[in-house]
């Protein structure tokens, strides 16, 4: 017999340090593999946040810098710019992207920085115990909206491939989840799309990764992950946002029928 | 014929979130009962004779605790 799935040497032998069930370990690997595809993996570098992800850049075989909270997108900018053969990508919770970053994501896309963001939506602040995040779904009791998330309080969830889809320098936005294997096959495409996007020069690349917190939930892993089916989805529904490729070949066929 | 597989796991980094378990459409897989040296108890191969080396159990788990190995046919894709 021959092995047809085994740990990627983008990762490294360190274990990781997630709660059982977690979906960061599923973006994780995801990432490594794509940066071992396309043979990147030594000019990569991972700006990892502040949140559960912290220590990434252990689990991670590429070069690492841990950034500020929220301010992923600038690190990565000034990296990008300053040695432009390199492979940069922020990876970034929601509390991260959403909340404190706010500024950071949407003027890095807006200036179509050539940088590529792998945004975990967890739906809540994990690192910190559970508090409620921009992203939080309305009715999800969180330990700040202990009586679930309502609007009249707390505002609307914030849908971030939509926000960001209007921008110009959007150049490719696509929301995947980390519930079940068909969608973390789909998952591992897109991201591989937004690397690509990067090495092409194309500009500002974001995929979203609908991803379990079974601790700050307070759920098994199996319910975590139908809560993403039955929950999540329906408020951040899974697809490609924004796609240069098929603009540009939208456009050129718009040109050949004038 | 559905082809044969086998799988391994890891049992240090196996954190027995039963997400493999849930992802195995053959019924191969379930949790052991003594815990491992990582205080979790980690999943084995149950009904080993129905692995077909699918690697959908790998591709759910959270820790890449898993290794696939399938019998040698045309076509098959490396880690999805
Ligand atoms: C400037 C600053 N403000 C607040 C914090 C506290 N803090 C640590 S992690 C975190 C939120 C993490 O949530 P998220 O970004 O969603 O990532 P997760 O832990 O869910 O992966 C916060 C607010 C901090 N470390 N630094
Ligand atoms: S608290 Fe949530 S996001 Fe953080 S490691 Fe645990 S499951 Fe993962
Ligand atoms: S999915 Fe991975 S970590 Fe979870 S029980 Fe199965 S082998 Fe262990
Ligand atoms: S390879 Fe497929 S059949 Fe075998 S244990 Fe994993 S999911 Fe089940």
């Amino acid at each position: 017999m021959k092995i047809v799935f085994e740990k990627t040497n983008g990762l490294t032998e360190v274990p990781m340090r997630y709660c059982p069930g977690c979906g960061h370990g599923v973006a994780h690997r995801l990432v490594a593999e794509v940066m071992e595809e396309l043979g990147v993996t030594k000019r990569t570098v991972a700006v990892v946040p502040v949140g559960c992800s912290v220590f990434m850049d252990e689990y991670v075989n590429c070069d690492g810098i841990q950034g500020a909270h929220g301010r992923g997108p600038a690190i990565a900018t000034g990296i990008k710019r300053s040695k432009p053969e390199t492979v940069v990508i922020s990876y970034q919770g929601d509390g991260d992207l959403a909340s404190i970053g706010m500024a950071e994501t949407i003027h890095s896309a807006s200036r179509s920085e050539n940088i590529t963001i792998i945004f975990i939506n967890n739906a809540i602040y994990g690192m910190t115990g559970g508090q409620m995040a921009p992203t939080t779904i309305l009715g999800m009791r969180t330990t700040t909206s202990p009586a679930g998330r309502r609007a009249e309080i707390n505002g609307f969830p914030i849908p971030m491939c939509e926000l960001l889809s209007s921008l110009e320098g959007a150049s490719y936005l696509a929301r995947a989840a980390l519930d079940k294997p068909a969608h973390i096959i789909r998952a591992k495409k897109y991201i591989k799309k937004a690397f690509e996007t990067q090495i092409k020069g194309k500009g500002f690349s974001m995929v979203e990764l609908l991803s379990p917190c079974p601790t700050d939930w307070g759920m098994t892993p199996k319910d975590a992950v139908e809560r993403i089916r039955q929950e999540m989805i329906p408020r951040y529904p899974l697809g490609v946002f924004r796609d240069w490729e098929a603009e540009e070949k939208a456009k050129k066929e718009e040109k050949a029928a004038v | 014929m559905p082809s044969k597989g086998k799988i391994e796991v890891d049992i240090v980094r196996c954190k027995g979130c039963e997400l493999c378990i849930l992802a195995c459409p053959q019924d191969v897989l379930a949790l052991s009962d003594t815990f491992s040296a990582s205080g979790y108890y980690p999943a084995y191969m149950k009904n080993p004779e129905n692995c077909t080396g699918c690697a959908l159990c790998a591709i759910a788990c959270p820790d890449v605790a898993i290794t696939v190995w399938k019998e040698e046919r045309k076509g098959d894709l490396i880690n999805g």
